[in-house]
């Protein structure tokens, strides 16, 4: 599977990253080796395999419905770079 | 205070009265003092809290728990309330966290004494600690080599006896390869004893937390203090407390001991292999029945680990987005654009080549192919393990192909680097236990080291192997010289 720029910059921008043009150059080199080592995988005949997502036969986890305390706000607010009037600060999202 | 250094050793002499905690932790922050300008294991170092604590302990005169006015050290991506935790990353390079790790609450709650935080692979990707944004961390056993990773300075930490103990995590092998290249026991627990509360995520379903240390006993004494359930992470079993320790006896005679042909094969050291037949030869005079079997689906593991985690990584670390806590950049647009620089700024190399290859794998078209994949292979090497431990009880291989690699030797090249976690990421991907112990030196005095793998929830099995072998040899025993 060779990747292109264009894949590249595509991923980058759903994973929320930005690049120089060297480093997609490298990016693309890099995981196109990657992703030729993944396939291997391909050699395993794997249609009627079902995937294991979670090793622990654990499924839903349910509490009782009751209210407890939380993370104080205060506390929850501690490491924000911006804050105010007790609120995460963003910037302006709507125009 | 020379040579005294597990748990066990440090509660006889309370015990007998012949030493306080206050001498056990100055004695520690000494030592740190005289070495660590050399290992550069510690990204925070805690002596006042600690004497303080050390004091406290003294005064209080408890010595029901093991691990009272016990020096140790925490993984910095394990948190600690009040204490910058940063993954080593310069995203996180100022979060301080409103609350602390289960493992950090029991460990307090036992009387340990928190020294400092030990540096770590950015967000546990690697396996040298080259990836540390903030330093990177040397061998006590030769100072021109890595420590592997990412548990490096929680592995270097206790090589170099600047901690007693330490907390390691394990998502392909992130305990085990540090303390194999250190020379020092690594445990990674099933999946689901130790509670993940508090521990950052880098891939959810394989991180593990687990105790790095001298010896057996003191592994055992440490998952003891760790082991239980937890509601806060509804990934942890709630199941009857083991007592660990209760297993470590001598007594291996008609256990059987499975070796898997795969595990042996090309790109396995020679000095490694021959150190293992040793091993082998050990076990068989000690009456334990050796089984050959097979696991091949291995071979796979690495490519599906790979897609596993990278893309869970992809989504957990999605989080880091420069609103919230941690680092953001300085200068912006508008929020895509706060996003999009906090990030790219944030994370080093290795941490965005992961979220790229996650990314890529989740991404429209392709989640088949690689994601789904590679959830279909996970299930074939899980498998695998179902059926070689219907003819045995622990699986003896070893932790990696090498010895300790000199630093900038793998750095390079990517795929290289991931070759090293080849033994121990089959084990995080069917979620069962395995240790590494010492069992041996190379001809240049690098350790090397043992993994025993065992069924889930078997940990007394492997714990009752490797002290039994431990027993039979002295490769603990010897200790780096810095």
């Amino acid at each position: 599977m060779k990747l292109t720029k264009e894949d590249v910059k595509y991923v980058a921008d759903l994973a929320r990253l930005e690049f120089t043009n060297e480093e997609i150059d490298r990016y693309v080199h890099q995981l196109t080796d990657i992703l030729e080592y993944e396939e291997q995988l391909n050699e395993l005949d794997t249609s009627n395999v079902a995937p294991t997502a979670h090793v622990l036969p654990i499924h839903n986890v349910f509490r009782e419905d009751v209210v407890t305390p939380s993370l104080d706000r205060e506390k929850a607010l501690m490491n924000a770079p911006e804050q105010d009037k007790g609120c995460f600060k963003v910037p302006k999202v709507i125009e | 205070m020379e040579r005294i250094s597990t748990i066990h050793e440090i509660n006889d002499l309370i015990n007998k009265k012949e030493i306080t905690y206050k001498e056990v932790t100055n004695a520690y922050i000494h030592r740190i003092e005289s070495v660590e300008e050399k290992v550069q294991s510690l990204l925070k170092f805690m002596p006042e809290e600690a004497l303080k604590k050390a004091e406290e302990a003294d005064e209080s005169g408890n010595t029901l728990s093991p691990l009272n006015g016990i020096p140790y050290g925490l993984k910095d991506n394990i948190c600690t309330e009040g204490y910058e935790t940063t993954c080593a990353s310069k995203i996180l390079y100022n979060f301080v966290p409103p609350y602390s790790a289960a493992v950090a609450e029991n460990l307090n709650a036992s009387g340990a004494i928190l020294l400092g935080k030990t540096n770590m692979d950015e967000f546990a990707m690697g396996s040298s600690n080259e990836n540390s944004s903030v330093k990177k961390t040397f061998n006590p056993w030769d100072i021109s080599r890595v420590p592997g990773g990412s548990s490096g300075g929680s592995a270097a930490s206790v090589a170099a006896e600047e901690v007693v103990f330490s907390l390691g995590s394990d998502t392909g092998g992130s305990i085990r390869q540090p303390a194999s290249f250190c020379g020092v026991v690594g445990l990674k627990p099933t999946y689901g004893l130790v509670s993940r509360y508090g521990l950052i995520a880098f891939a959810s379903s394989l991180d593990q937390i687990g105790p790095i240390t001298k010896d057996v006993t003191d592994c055992a004494i440490v998952l003891n203090t760790i082991a239980g359930h937890d509601k806060r992470d509804s990934t942890s079993v709630s199941m009857e407390k083991k007592d660990y320790t209760t297993f470590l006896n001598r007594e291996i005679k008609g256990m059987k001991i499975g070796i898997a042909r795969e595990y042996f094969a090309e790109g396995l050291n020679s000095q490694v292999e021959s150190l293992l037949k040793e091993a082998i030869k050990t076990y068989r005079d000690m009456g334990a029945e050796i089984v050959e079997t097979s696991l091949p689906y291995s071979k796979y593991a690495l490519s599906a680990y790979y897609i596993i985690s990278s893309a869970e990584a992809s989504s957990n670390l999605a989080r880091y987005d420069g609103i919230r806590y941690g680092y953001r950049t300085e200068e912006f647009d508008n929020l895509l654009d706060l996003y999009k620089k906090t990030r790219s700024e944030g994370f080093g190399e290795e941490v965005k080549r992961r979220i790229m290859l996650g990314t890529y794998a989740l991404s429209s078209g392709y989640y088949d192919a690689y994601y789904k994949k590679a959830l279909q292979v996970r299930t074939l090497i899980k498998e695998d393990f179902d059926n070689a431990f219907k003819s045995c009880d622990v699986l003896l291989s070893p932790t990696c192909p090498t010895t300790a690699f000199k630093i900038g030797e793998k750095s390079a090249n990517p795929l290289e680097m991931y070759l090293s976690d080849i033994y121990t990421v089959p084990v995080n991907i069917a979620g069962i236990p395995a240790i590494s112990v010492p069992c041996g030196f190379d001809r240049e005095g690098l350790p090397v080291g043992m993994q025993l793998t065992g069924r889930a929830f078997g940990e007394n099995d492997i714990l009752k192997a490797a002290y039994a072998f431990e027993q039979a040899t002295d490769f603990h025993k010897k200790r780096a010289v810095i």
